[in-house]
């Protein structure tokens, strides 16, 4: 009973990483009709928006180390703690969610330079000239970072108040040992506020009215004389920032590499068929699924009687899922079937 | 004369809507037979349901001899049934002669058979075939252009050259002549009409009276559903059903 | 007739083999004609051409082509440490067990088209990826990679009394080994093929045997049904083909080719790790296809030659050799040229070669080879050759169209 609960909780923050990230890339798929292949690559920038901007918070000057008395010793002390004594700290402390702030403006910025630079040339190309130029753009980031940042990951923790876990087995009053780290228990938080933010966003606001109405029928949205082309942009920008913040909050569950964009995407894309390409809730449902599903099959008892199921898991699900109802769990009937 | 497509009892709905409702329709050998009705009769889903693009409901579709319910379309199309579409599905990125000429091999080689090593240049005997059938068609000056090139009523053309290169027991043809000007429409006419042509047993579902009259043995006028007459084409203009199928319809738009 | 003479496949055939035999001369002036680098030209030549049998051809894309390059390569290894270190046998049981993965992947995967059969194919590489480096560890050797070790058994060398004293053995063709010297003497001229040139001229025959078969497959019934399907498959099924064995033919043959190319890198090599079927390497080749020209004869084979050589010039360059390259210029502008360039080189090829991708893939979709016909158009038109003909060409049609019809 808790090995279960507790490999569902193991699931659960994966799963809200999936399923941010499918979220983003079924959105620009349903209404932009865009396969995009940098989508996991927009993730990995958005974990590197975390060290940047850690890195911005700790920039240093070299202080003599009064702590060490027979030698003189220098230590780097960020500005931050110069200006601000403890307060410094606390902000450098707390870099991790702080850098949501920094990292909104930055992935909505890059969504817009990249729809409009050069996703918006290739709306009415081939969906093969998509997947190669987008894959073609997710190399360039991943070597941009890895040019600035090195080939190494880089371990971001998160603030030392939630360092530790939380003692959730006692907080449900079953079992007094069973603790779950408390960042991947804000982390799931976090991508369940972001979901129903984006949910509400669609749901009650005229755009996204438009947006649904657009995943459902382009055509006619556009013979309806609404101006697609900036919602198309505005769209992008969104699943571009929230692939961006879940990048940034997975930053201290991951140390960020410069290569974490491809594993998330392909797993992503799975994600995305499993739960029914252009379906929303079918890629959050999705996501949440196989995070969990991976998370059991990565269990001992399950690992000695199917070897290596946890490496495959996922792919598995997606093929038989393809070849069984291409549609997805939750897509609509005749979409994109072929 | 013998019967070659046989339909019978047919029903197909579409969650409450009733597309077809126990449709009887026979199709002699060697008649060239129209099928007319309004918009929204049910005429391109019966053509789907020959052809297997749909399986209806119940009932039998039986072309020479051959059940045809839920057989695959390359399959129906070796049985002998041939459709030609109402939007030109013809190959766009490849030159005239090949859009014919892959029609001939598929009549030669049936459904899958490959010899890597046998070069197209050797196909002597398919390509003579496909130059005559272009010919036919007026089309074999531009054989060497790309077919997207072409202009649509060629493009049309292009297809029924397509069908008739497999000598088909039957070609079924979607509105023919939807979309053309008149002169490319009374050329579509003349071409049907044609001696190579005439013989051949035709299924054709039409809007245009002028075309249907001037092609059909016998016609089949098909109402939200039902096949409510066959007969002649002079029955058919002399009909009051028909008369009022059609009156009764524009009345309602 | 000098048009069909020019175009008949035994004078393209010669001038194709002469092409590529004598590759180790004409590359010397750009500093590409050492053994390594021409191995690489003709082994990923064999991947491309096959590659783009699958995507050229029926227009499918597929992301997992490295999978069956890392089979090929295993299956060659095993068979050097089970059989013999003859490279002939570990090159057919290399196509051979390619195939049949190709026959199971692609069974699955021509289920669905377009993007989804993108998806499956890059599900099921990683599927394999992922299982090399876990599970299946006892034949992969993991990430050591699998190698050969002296007490292998090796059969048939066994039987034939070969015994290897001391050191690994190396691959040989026929008592050969591959990385020798080798001089002999043909109708009176001395040939000396000079160490590691012998692998050059396996994978050169290898090379042209399977262009041959490419060129055949294009020329034949078979491949104008392949581009029919790319062209418009709904047509193609109502036209009386069943297109899934097409597909799926076209599919294993292009998984066999990738599979030669696997086995002939470890042939050169005797090393097998998984990083080759990661799917950055399936992507590499899609790159090379597409940046040739998907669906030319040749132009696959011209993008593998251009990205090997690319990546060769581009890796091994350093900031060092950056400033002998612009020492020309003022100190001051020399530091700023090193400065841009330098992130592109070395480490940085990778993002050359994104960049390089991107760029095909916007402005050249049709590759080298559609670059090369623009650029032979405009000479035409520049120097009036054609200008004739084709003006004739164009009133024909015009007065061939409607006014005869409506005469009728």
């Amino acid at each position: 009973m808790d090995a279960i609960l507790i490999q569902i909780l193991n699931g659960l923050d994966k799963g809200g990483a999936y399923a941010l990230i499918a979220l983003g890339l079924t959105l620009t798929f349903g209404t932009l009709g865009i396969v995009n292949f940098a989508h996991g690559a927009l993730f990995m920038l958005g974990s590197f928006c975390a060290v940047l901007f850690n890195k911005l918070l700790t920039l240093s000057v070299k202080v003599k180390d009064e702590s060490i008395t027979f030698f003189d010793a220098y230590k780097d002390q960020p500005y931050l703690e110069t200006w601000f004594g403890e307060t410094g700290t606390a902000i450098i402390d707390y870099s991790v969610p702080l850098s949501i702030l920094f990292a909104i403006p930055v992935m909505l910025l890059i969504g817009i330079i990249m729809e409009r630079g050069l996703i918006k040339h290739f709306y009415k190309r081939a969906h093969a000239d998509q997947i190669l130029v987008t894959f073609g753009l997710a190399i360039v980031m991943q070597e941009i970072v890895r040019h600035f940042f090195g080939a190494n990951p880089i371990p971001m923790p998160p603030p030392d108040i939630v360092s530790g876990s939380a003692p959730i087995g006692a907080f449900l009053g079953i079992n007094e040992n069973l603790v779950y780290p408390w960042w991947r228990l804000i982390y799931l938080c976090f991508s369940l506020v972001i979901i129903f933010i984006v949910f509400a966003f669609l749901k009650y606001t005229t755009f996204g009215m438009v947006v649904r109405a657009g995943m459902a029928d382009r055509e006619t949205v556009e013979l309806l004389g609404i101006n697609v082309q900036r919602r198309f942009t505005i769209v992008f920008g969104i699943a571009t920032v929230v692939a961006g913040l879940a990048g940034v909050m997975y930053a201290p569950i991951l140390p960020p590499d410069y290569h974490m964009g491809m594993d998330f995407l392909v797993l992503s894309f799975v994600v995305v068929v499993v739960g029914g390409m252009g379906s929303l809730p079918g890629a959050v449902f999705a996501g949440f699924l196989l995070g969990i599903l991976q998370s059991f099959a990565s269990m001992n008892e399950i690992k000695s009687i199917f070897p290596g199921i946890d490496q495959i898991i996922i792919y598995l699900v997606a093929v038989i899922i393809l070849l069984v109802r291409p549609r997805g769990l939750m897509g609509r009937e005749g979409v994109f079937e072929d | 004369m013998s019967i070659i497509l046989d339909i019978t009892g047919v029903n197909k709905t579409f969650g409450g809507l009733h597309a077809l409702s126990d449709v009887n329709l026979k199709i002699e050998e060697g008649e060239t037979h129209a099928i007319i009705g309004p918009n929204g009769a049910g005429k391109s889903t019966l053509l789907n349901c020959c052809i297997g693009r749909l399986i209806p409901d119940n009932g039998s579709v039986t072309f020479n001899g051959q059940d045809m319910i839920g057989m695959q379309a390359h399959d129906i199309n070796h049985a002998g049934m041939v459709r030609i579409f109402q939007t030109p599905e013809i190959f766009p990125d490849l030159s005239l002669l090949e859009n014919v000429m892959i029609p001939a091999l598929a009549k030669r080689d049936g459904t899958f058979k490959f010899n890597p090593f046998k070069s197209m240049a050797k196909e002597k005997a398919i390509k003579e075939e496909a130059m005559a059938t272009l010919a036919d068609f007026e089309l074999d000056k531009y054989h060497a252009q790309i077919a997207n090139s072409i202009s649509r009523g060629d493009k049309r053309r292009l297809e029924l050259a397509m069908g008739i290169i497999q000598h088909p027991k039957l070609l079924l043809l979607d509105e023919p002549t939807a979309g053309m000007a008149r002169h490319d429409t009374n050329r579509t006419i003349d071409l049907l009409n044609s001696e190579r042509m005439c013989q051949m047993t035709k299924v054709i579902i039409e809007h245009d009276m002028h075309v249907v009259f001037s092609l059909a043995d016998r016609i089949s006028v098909l109402v939200r559903g039902h096949i409510i007459t066959t007969g002649t084409p002079e029955e058919i203009k002399n009909d009051p059903k028909v008369k009022e199928a059609y009156l009764g319809e524009s009345e309602d738009e | 007739m000098i048009k069909n003479f020019l175009k008949s496949t035994p004078l393209i055939m010669l001038v194709f083999s002469a092409v590529v035999l004598t590759a180790p001369i004409w590359l010397d002036p750009i500093g590409a004609s050492y053994p390594d680098l021409l191995q690489k030209f003709a082994i990923f030549g064999i991947f491309a051409v096959g590659y783009n049998l699958l995507f050229g051809l029926t227009g499918y894309l597929s992301f997992g082509h490295a999978t069956f390059l890392g089979v090929g390569s295993y299956t060659a290894v095993w068979s050097f440490k089970l059989l013999s270190m003859n490279i002939i046998p570990a090159m057919i049981l290399a196509i051979i067990v390619s195939g049949i993965f190709a026959l199971i992947i692609g069974f699955f995967s021509l289920r669905r088209s377009g993007i989804y059969f993108s998806i499956l194919t890059l599900a099921f590489a990683q599927m394999a990826y992922s299982l090399a480096y876990s599970v299946l560890t006892p034949i992969t050797n993991g990430e050591t990679g699998l190698q050969l070790a002296q007490q292998d058994p090796r059969i048939l060398d066994s039987l034939a009394g070969v015994v290897v004293k001391d050191g690994l053995p190396s691959p040989n063709i026929f008592g050969l080994a591959i990385p020798r010297e080798l001089s002999f003497n043909l109708f009176g001229l001395d040939v000396n093929i000079g160490a590691g040139y012998l692998g050059f001229y396996v994978a050169a025959i290898m090379l042209i045997i399977v262009f041959y078969i490419s060129l055949k497959i294009f020329r034949s019934a078979f491949g104008l049904k392949l581009l029919a399907i790319k062209s418009n498959q709904t047509r193609m099924k109502y036209t009386g083909f069943n297109t899934r064995p097409y597909l799926l033919t076209a599919f294993v043959i292009s998984g066999m080719y990738a599979g030669l190319a696997g086995g002939l890198l470890a042939s050169i090599d005797p090393l097998a790790g998984a990083e080759r079927m990661q799917w950055t390497a399936s992507g590499e080749v899609v790159l090379m296809t597409i940046l040739g020209g998907a669906g030319t004869l040749i132009g696959p084979l011209l993008g593998a030659t251009i990205i090997k050589y690319l990546e060769n010039i581009f890796s091994a360059l350093n900031p060092t050799e950056l400033h002998s390259i612009f020492s020309f210029m003022p100190e001051g502008l020399q530091n700023i040229m090193v400065t841009i360039v330098a992130p592109f080189v070395g480490e940085g090829w990778h993002l050359t070669l994104g960049l390089l991708f991107m760029i095909i893939v916007i402005f050249l979709p049709g590759g080298v080879m559609e670059g090369l016909r623009h650029l032979g158009n405009l000479v035409k038109r520049l120097f009036g050759f054609n200008k004739t003909e084709s003006s004739i060409e164009s009133i024909s049609s015009v007065s061939n169209t409607s006014p005869e019809g409506e005469a009728k």
